[in-house]
């Protein structure tokens, strides 16, 4: 067997996923606070403050990173989701199962954040702007698909499930956007595009917290993912030899009680 | 292989037909469905026909998504439950044909007769002549791929034993590009634009259902 596809399957196996996933991740968290906690500091107090937007620009900081968040854990979801599909490789589909709650929750900051600065700077918590829209269906797709997978019982069978409907999402999510892109155009609402034109133009005081926090957010996805993909993964393979073994290391006991 | 797909397709399409109509009210119920709730729209907002027929095109989408709902439930699992889809994957006949059969009548039961009431819908909201045409068509080309996320959703919830709430859950955020664009058709021909872009967006959405629909939901089938 080549190399490579000996180490995927091998990591794929729930043992090894979760001695491996219990050693990355004080590194991952380590990173984040390495990254977010000098990336929140310099957006929220050292970042000048915007010549329109005032302070409410600092929102940016942590609403930007989250935009992008809640688009890449969708696709990551999906991605990993059909390498669950095609290989029927378990931690494949434990992985995409435990990263929608999280895209949904980063897809949920964003929308808050967004009306948050939006009434400061709009004058509304809510407009149907295309790209407040498209975010909402988002955040609807991820529920559809966490619905899907908490509605069947078992858990393969679930993750098939939601990795179909998942890809399918995937799919069509630029044909939504476009395609409220357009209704928005059609219907010539409000033409508060702030960062329409000259966005390119960002100084470097608000680029670096602004790279900071994407990188701190894309960390924390990794860990928050690892650490549920471990509970999760220890839930589906309760009846297993190899948990109950770690059980056993755990209590520093051989008594571990008849279980049924 | 003793016969042709065309023979199972055909003969499947018999025998859905006929459930469908053993079943006469449950299978008009969605038709019925549309009619209320065409009804509470001037009754909600008012009668008065200029702002009824600016929002006609959007009610007779908005409309169509839901009835389409209504029919989904039964669409795989009535089968499911009484074994007839176990002895269609036993049968070693492609499972795509299957689908697409059902996927048709589907379209045939719940489609299209919405299509051939919404020049009437249209009509009663004193929506004018071109913009009814553009509904059709907006209609026409439109719901074959609604069908298709709703055969997907029935697909993936086929095993379960209510699909429900979910099911809706995952069908109408999929949809939401036909809406915009079905509905945009008709708003574009009332503000004076042209109707062609949105109408050449469905028309590519009902290619891609009809080509890759069926196997997509017969995989998906397989799979659950």
């Amino acid at each position: 067997m080549h190399p490579l596809l000996l180490w995927f399957h091998k990591t794929g196996s729930p043992p090894e996923f979760y001695r491996l996933s219990g050693k990355f991740l004080p590194w991952l968290i380590a990173l984040t606070a390495l990254t977010g906690l000098p990336g929140l500091y310099l957006g929220l107090f050292e970042a000048p403050a915007d010549y329109l937007q005032r302070e409410s620009v600092r929102i940016m900081y942590i609403h930007v990173p989250s935009a992008w968040m809640s688009m890449f854990i969708f696709a990551f979801m999906a991605v990993v989701g059909a390498v669950g599909l095609i290989w029927r490789v378990k931690i494949a589909e434990v992985l995409a199962r435990c990263a929608a709650p999280i895209g949904a929750t980063f897809t949920a900051i964003t929308l808050i954040t967004g009306s948050l600065w939006g009434k400061p700077t709009w004058g509304t918590y809510w407009v149907w702007d295309a790209r407040l829209t498209s975010e909402l269906v988002l955040l609807f797709l991820y529920f559809g698909v966490m619905a899907l997978h908490n509605a069947i019982e078992d858990p393969r069978r679930a993750a098939r499930a939601a990795a179909i409907l998942a890809l399918v999402g995937l799919i069509n999510l630029p044909v939504i956007h476009y395609s409220v892109e357009w209704w928005n155009t059609l219907h010539q609402g409000q033409s508060i595009r702030l960062f329409a034109s000259d966005k390119s133009s960002i100084d470097p005081s608000m680029l670096t917290p602004l790279i900071l926090m994407a990188f701190a957010t894309k960390f924390w996805f990794g860990a928050s993912l690892l650490s549920r993909a471990r509970v999760q993964v220890l839930e589906q393979e309760s009846g297993k030899d190899w948990v109950r073994q770690l059980v056993r290391k755990e209590l520093g006991t051989d008594d571990l009680g008849k279980t049924p | 292989m003793p016969e042709s797909g065309f023979g199972l397709f055909f003969g499947l399409l018999r025998r859905d037909a006929l459930l469908l109509y053993r079943r006469r009210s449950e299978t008009l119920a969605p038709l019925w469905f549309a009619l209320i709730v065409a009804t509470a729209f001037p009754l909600a907002l008012g009668p008065e026909s200029a702002k009824l027929a600016r929002i006609a095109g959007g009610v007779v989408w908005v409309i169509f998504l839901l009835s389409s709902l209504l029919s989904l439930d039964s669409l795989f699992r009535s089968d499911v439950e009484d074994g007839a889809f176990d002895v269609m994957l036993a049968s070693r006949r492609s499972l795509t044909v299957v689908v697409a059969a059902k996927m048709l009548l589907n379209w045939l039961s719940t489609a299209l007769p919405l299509i051939l009431l919404a020049p009437v819908l249209a009509y009663s909201y004193d929506l004018d002549q071109g913009a009814q045409q553009v509904l059709v068509v907006s209609l026409l080309l439109g719901t074959p791929l609604v069908c298709m996320f709703g055969a997907l959703a029935a697909a993936l919830t086929a095993q379960l034993r209510r699909g429900g709430v979910l099911l809706s859950l995952i069908v109408l955020p999929l949809t939401l590009p036909v809406l915009i664009f079905g509905a945009g058709a008709v708003e574009a021909v009332l503000t004076g634009g042209s109707a062609r872009q949105p109408l050449l967006f469905l028309a590519a959405g009902a290619v891609v259902s009809i080509s890759f629909g069926p196997w997509l939901i017969a995989e998906t089938l397989k799979t659950g």
